[in-house]
């Protein structure tokens, strides 16, 4: 090993990176609630009572989620010029995994048991209060902790809004590391903030999936 | 749309060959994925706590700091390092093979602990090694649940490839990207290169779909028509 790793560099970096890494968390809050929305309305409108609802949604879905959501940023990128790009990559990184979730609520919604769709019928409710007084209150409780999954997962790609020239984290670093010529420690640093920070998360939402008893 | 679709196609050995730098990075990618998995999830399984420990750590350190970091540590800092450079399309094997195997160990722990118990102690009571235990009886049971999962980190893993135009590697995305640059036409190319991606992703699940009811059939079981499609949403009042 003939390179010089500088401590200095490290200590230089980090306040860079945090920085970037306010970026980061910004644009998974922003895009877990986008997706969390998105999501559910793909659902119930999944089990809207026509095709002409249910066949291009489950199209869009099947869509969305084959392709690479960097070809879906680039482009989207490249097509909305005057946008803001941490919008873009909010939005983006939203519709993306909005198509997860939906099937994640669809689980949700279908161990509803039956005997609640009944009675909201037997009680006349509208199909609006019945999804909101009856089964949704129940399938969202069920959903949580993989609605927490795929958080941790969007913030682990959130790098990927680097290519729209959104400061976060990792382009931050790649820029000192391109300053400096001091990528590995860049990189290094990175990856311990990302390891530090989803790390302590998935133990707790561990935790969580337990107490739920799943 | 004229001039991308025009020089698409004098352009087709390029695209031809930016295709098959994906499939590459996807088929060697996934390969090395496999080892991966299957090392650390029967390393999970371990009666020794070093070895236990030590997978655990690979795993969570790989599924823990991002892809993305992995494969620009592994291309800009792995060589001033060691004074070592891989090829970069190595580089994208090396990091999908890491990251994805870590979330595949996590399939492969769960498939064989999914096995009923009294077939783990009917292979003891058969006197088989561990080793005959483990391809005689677990592997087999355990192997057609781990297709399905197996099926979606593959799609993940396909849908990562576009990275390697980051690290300057001719994939599909850097191709198409090339004609977008000489033509100007935007909308056109993107499409052109979802379209591409969608086909590669759903000829991908339809391989897995064969490969899932071949396994399934060989232990007398049949597949239900539905699962294991991308997405099946139910339509109609429940």
């Amino acid at each position: 090993m003939n390179y010089h790793w500088d401590w200095d560099a490290v200590r230089e970096a980090l306040p860079l990176l945090l920085e970037g890494f306010e970026t980061t968390l910004l644009a998974t809050v922003l895009g877990t609630l986008v997706a969390a929305v998105l999501g559910l309305a793909l659902a119930v409108g999944g089990r809207a009572p026509t095709r002409w609802v249910t066949l291009p949604l489950a199209g869009l879905v099947t869509f969305v989620r084959s392709t690479p959501l960097l070809v879906q940023l680039a482009g989207a990128y490249a097509v909305f010029t005057t946008l803001d790009p941490l919008t873009i990559g909010v939005a983006v990184l939203g519709v993306h995994y909005s198509a997860y979730l939906a099937e994640v609520y669809r689980a949700g919604i279908d161990a509803v048991p039956r005997g609640q769709w009944e009675a909201a019928r037997a009680l006349s409710l509208t199909p609006g209060l019945t999804w909101r007084d009856v089964i949704l209150p129940q399938a969202v409780r069920t959903v949580l902790p993989a609605l927490g999954n795929y958080a941790i997962s969007m913030f682990k790609e959130t790098p990927f809004l680097a290519v729209i020239t959104v400061a976060e984290m990792v382009a931050q670093a790649r820029e000192y590391g391109a300053d400096h010529f001091a990528y590995p420690e860049a990189f290094t640093l990175a990856g311990l903030v990302f390891l530090l920070a989803s790390y302590p998360t998935s133990l707790a939402l561990r935790k969580l999936e337990q107490r739920l008893g799943h | 749309m004229g001039d991308f679709l025009s020089l698409f196609r004098d352009e087709l050995p390029s695209v031809g060959s930016g295709l098959w730098v994906t499939v590459q990075a996807t088929v060697l990618g996934a390969l090395l994925a496999v080892a991966v998995a299957f090392g650390c999830g029967l390393a999970a399984g371990s009666r020794l706590r070093v070895v236990r420990w030590t997978s655990r750590g690979v795993v969570e350190f790989f599924r823990g700091t991002s892809l993305y970091i992995q494969l620009f540590w592994l291309y800009y800092a792995f060589p001033l390092l060691t004074g070592y450079q891989f090829d970069p399309l190595a580089c994208g094997v090396l990091a999908f093979g890491l990251n994805y195997g870590a979330y595949g160990s996590e399939v492969v722990r769960g498939a064989l602990a999914a096995v009923p118990t009294p077939q783990r102690e009917a292979a003891v009571a058969l006197s088989f090694t561990p080793l005959q235990r483990l391809y005689r009886v677990l592997l087999p049971q355990a192997w057609p649940q781990m297709i399905p999962p197996f099926t979606n980190l593959l799609i993940q893993l396909l849908k990562s490839t576009p990275l390697l135009w980051l690290i300057s590697v001719a994939d599909l995305t850097t191709v198409i990207q090339t004609l977008r640059d000489r033509t100007g036409e935007t909308v056109p190319a993107y499409l052109t290169l979802l379209a591409l991606y969608f086909v590669l992703a759903w000829a991908l699940t339809a391989g897995m779909r064969w490969l899932e009811r071949r396994a399934a059939g060989r232990l007398g079981r049949t597949v239900a028509p539905k699962a294991g499609t991308p997405v099946v949403m139910s339509g109609g009042r429940p």
